[in-house]
């Protein structure tokens, strides 16, 4: 069989990405929490704030370095593999995503290295200033990059020339209609992500009586986040779905397992796709209740995907399993967030061990529930870049061999797996260190730092 | 029409380009330097010396990369396919270079290997972005609005020349950064590897000078037909005051004029090389105006770059001020 650079260069997209977006996943919500510690240090003037922000600052940056070189890689694969894609798109799309280059890379970068190695360099509060922007800067590149993809889900704002998209409405393109809840589903995601990871870290801590003042903090601050965000994200998940289901029904047929269109529509629970055929196997299903959350009523009509002809329509299994996932993982978080609020109402917190255990099994799960989200959708869009105008197939780049492809991703796939383990482990070092009990370092005029972690190697040793 | 941005947008372009070649090139070239430092405490203060600046340089590869994409997409559409490896091979190099800062310090046994990471994906980043220069100054085959040769067109004589050429472009201005910001014996190193690069520069700047024109007659007949080549004459010999004052520097107890002089070598040839291939983007199919994106999309961009770029030079300036002075090895992080 010859090798198809579509499909690989879908695959390494898929690879490439899939990786990318566990770190601003991390990083987006860590920047604000960051920001919020410098700030509540600098308006108390508390040590425990220092040491906390301290902590989560230094695992901050190596996964804020992960995100910056596995990011670079990102545009350039526009250009590498969907250069028909570019070539129709730029004019759209390209000023959005240079708006993120200008205004979050630049602003994230420089005031990086500030909150990195500035402590003793600049006064507190350019030290919390600088965490601001780094947090603004985070948030300011998950506008625009959103605003792009949403473009990509549901286009307006442009008129077609020559086979080109040509922008005629600014502010149509960037608000358009999935948009606003793309990007509130999105961030609130981060934020829930980074929270179960701060709270996990903290049971993990203080299960073994480290740093407890500190970490006792981290999960009060974090359950304190987590009561509101989650129901809130529930909330939003369901409006998100509503205006698929209004510009996107193709992908909401997927995503609900319906190749016919029902009238009331039941909500399957479970099945086995089979897209050959348009059948779902093993159904398991509660009558109505499909038509009840997407319509709001007991007998609305739910389309199904033979509505669409056969190429026009999505594959079912990966959104299918993967919006299960998202769904089941969000209603264990809900789960997780309210148990953890009624054992601190009972005073009964610090002494549940088994809850603090189960913190810790529950920290990765935001990763996988953003992984499933994102594969939702995107799998979801096929068979389109551009939804319903501009094909996957038709925008990749005519020069590529399946050969060319499938180097650059043995490539892509050799490197991700000595990367990312090690910065994850790492990562999981850092922890194991755990806050440093040390008082506010004078400032001095000017210089250069030393490396912080060759530093802070040598003031602690491991205690593993 | 109202206004054409085209002029404008070059502009702002070859300044975001020639801004990313010397920043991030004088700290590719201070990791492609790193290799030779003479000792373990050496490296680490030649690494601390671009630590907090390194992340805001390669962001200017990303705006190069956009505002190119935003600007002239044709050009990148026809481009990037055409050096996809080099491409792939310069952005994993960038990966393993960019991780080395952090993952350096994890673990002694591994110190070495990342310290390899480090310096290997320096030179390797910059010779891929040498063969990218060297394959756009040959052309593309182009047809239509698309790339049609093979992902292996890139593989020249001439690009692998520019590829190498690049690699002690880099480390010249890494020296010069290096002088700037050490002392004593760590200086006195960077001087020396200096005048090393230097002279590997000038040969591969006269060779290019000489291969150009013998490649390409249209580039010969605008060099040195008259009167071209009255009003051109100033490059070369600018040039050429500007390689023997950069030997001065590196030599004397200069401390600033050893990296302005790079930069000047680097901002003679940039000037030479665009004087051959202008007004072509795509070399030699598309001009600038004809590879340009549409009015409202230039106009929409150009807005917030002309606010937004004064503000970016003014806050990396000011990162800059904070870690101003010599490196040194006793400030902690916190």
């Amino acid at each position: 069989m010859a090798l198809d650079p579509v499909l690989l260069s879908r695959l390494q997209w898929a690879w490439v990405i899939a990786w990318h977006i566990l770190l601003p996943a991390f990083t987006v919500g860590l920047a604000s929490y960051i920001a919020v510690l410098e700030g509540l240090y600098f308006f108390t003037g508390r040590d425990i704030w220092f040491r906390i922000s301290g902590f989560w600052t230094r695992i901050f940056a190596v996964s804020f370095g992960m995100g910056v070189v596995s990011g670079i890689i990102m545009p350039f694969q526009f250009g590498t593999n969907w250069s028909r894609f570019t070539d129709a798109t730029a004019d759209v799309l390209s000023p959005m995503m240079a708006y993120e280059g200008l205004m979050a890379f630049f602003l994230e970068a420089s005031f990086l290295g500030v909150l990195l190695f500035g402590r003793r360099l600049v006064p507190t509060w350019a030290h919390f200033f600088a965490a601001l922007m780094v947090a603004f800067g985070t948030l300011l590149s998950s506008f625009w990059i959103l605003s792009t993809n949403s473009w990509m889900q549901t286009p307006q704002g442009y008129k077609i020339v020559n086979g080109r998209f040509e922008p005629v409405d600014w502010f149509a393109i960037i608000f358009n209609p999935s948009f606003p809840y793309r990007l509130a589903h999105n961030v609130t995601a981060f934020y829930i992500t980074t929270a179960f990871v701060v709270m996990g870290v903290g049971a993990w801590l203080l299960r073994r009586q480290r740093a407890v003042e500190d970490s006792r903090m981290m999960i009060r601050m974090a359950l304190d986040l987590l009561i509101i965000i989650v129901p809130l994200q529930i909330f939003l998940g369901d409006q998100h779905g509503l205006n698929t289901l209004e510009y996107q029904p193709a992908k909401l047929a997927a995503i609900e397992g319906l190749y016919d269109t029902e009238k009331p529509a039941a909500l399957t629970l479970f099945g086995i796709p089979d897209d050959k055929n348009a059948v779902m196997h093993d159904r398991i299903q509660i009558p109505d209740l499909g038509s009840l959350i997407l319509t709001h009523s007991w007998n609305g009509e739910v389309k199904g995907l033979k509505e669409w002809p056969p190429d026009e329509r999505p594959p079912v299994g990966p959104p299918f399993f993967a919006f299960r996932v998202m769904v089941g993982i969000g209603f264990i978080m809900l789960f997780v967030a309210i148990i953890g609020q009624i054992l601190r109402w009972r005073d009964r917190l610090w002494d549940s061990v088994w809850f603090m255990r189960l913190c810790q099994w529950v920290a990765p799960l935001g990763f996988v529930a953003v992984v499933a989200g994102w594969t939702t959708t995107e799998v979801g869009r096929q068979p389109w870049t551009v939804y319903g105008l501009l094909r996957t197939a038709d925008s990749v780049s005519p020069s590529l061999t399946g050969t060319d492809v499938a180097i650059s991703l043995a490539f892509y796939i050799v490197v991700y797996l000595i990367m990312f383990p090690t910065g994850i482990a790492f990562m999981a070092g850092l922890v194991r260190r755990g806050p440093q009990q040390q008082a506010e370092p004078e400032r001095v005029e000017s210089g250069r730092p030393n490396r912080p972690f060759e530093n802070a190697a040598r003031a602690v040793p491991d205690t593993d | 029409m109202a206004l054409d941005l085209v002029p404008l947008w070059t502009a702002l372009l070859a300044l975001a380009v020639f801004y990313y070649v010397v920043f991030d090139g004088f700290d590719l070239g201070v990791g492609i330097l790193y290799g030779f430092a003479p000792d373990d405490n050496a490296r680490s203060l030649v690494m601390n010396s671009i630590a907090p600046i390194w992340d805001g340089n390669e962001t200017w590869l990303v705006f190069g990369g956009l505002g190119l994409l935003a600007a002239f997409p044709l050009a990148f559409a026809i481009i990037i396919p055409a050096v996809y490896f080099p491409i792939l091979i310069m952005l994993l190099a960038l990966v393993f270079r960019g991780v080395a800062f952090e993952f350096r310090f994890k673990h002694p046994g591994l110190r070495r290997f990342w310290d390899r990471a480090f310096a290997g994906g320096s030179t390797v980043a910059t010779f891929a972005q040498g063969v990218v220069l060297g394959t756009f100054i040959q052309g593309f085959k182009v047809d239509g609005r698309h790339f049609t040769g093979t992902s292996f067109d890139w593989i020249t004589p001439f690009a692998l020349l520019t590829g190498v050429a690049l690699i002690f472009g880099y480390a010249l201005l890494g020296a010069g950064w290096l002088v700037l910001k050490t002392e004593g014996t760590l200086q006195e190193w960077a001087r020396r590897s200096g005048r090393i690069c230097l002279i590997a520069v000038l040969i591969a700047i006269v060779a290019v000078s000489i291969w150009t024109p013998i490649a390409n007659a249209e580039i010969a007949r605008r060099w040195f037909s008259w009167p071209n080549i009255g009003f051109l004459s100033p490059i070369p010999i600018i040039t050429a005051a500007i390689a023997i004052g950069e030997w001065y520097a590196l030599e004397r107890r200069h401390e600033l004029t050893p990296f302005l002089g790079a930069i000047g070598l680097f901002l003679m040839s940039f000037v030479g090389i665009a004087t051959s291939l202008w007004p072509m983007i795509v070399p030699y199919h598309y001009s600038l105006w004809q590879a340009a994106s549409s009015e409202s999309t230039q106009a929409f961009l150009l807005i917030g770059t002309l606010f937004l770029l004064p503000i970016i030079l003014m806050y990396t300036a000011w990162s800059y001020w904070v870690f101003r002075g010599k490196v040194r090895g006793d400030i902690g992080y916190h």
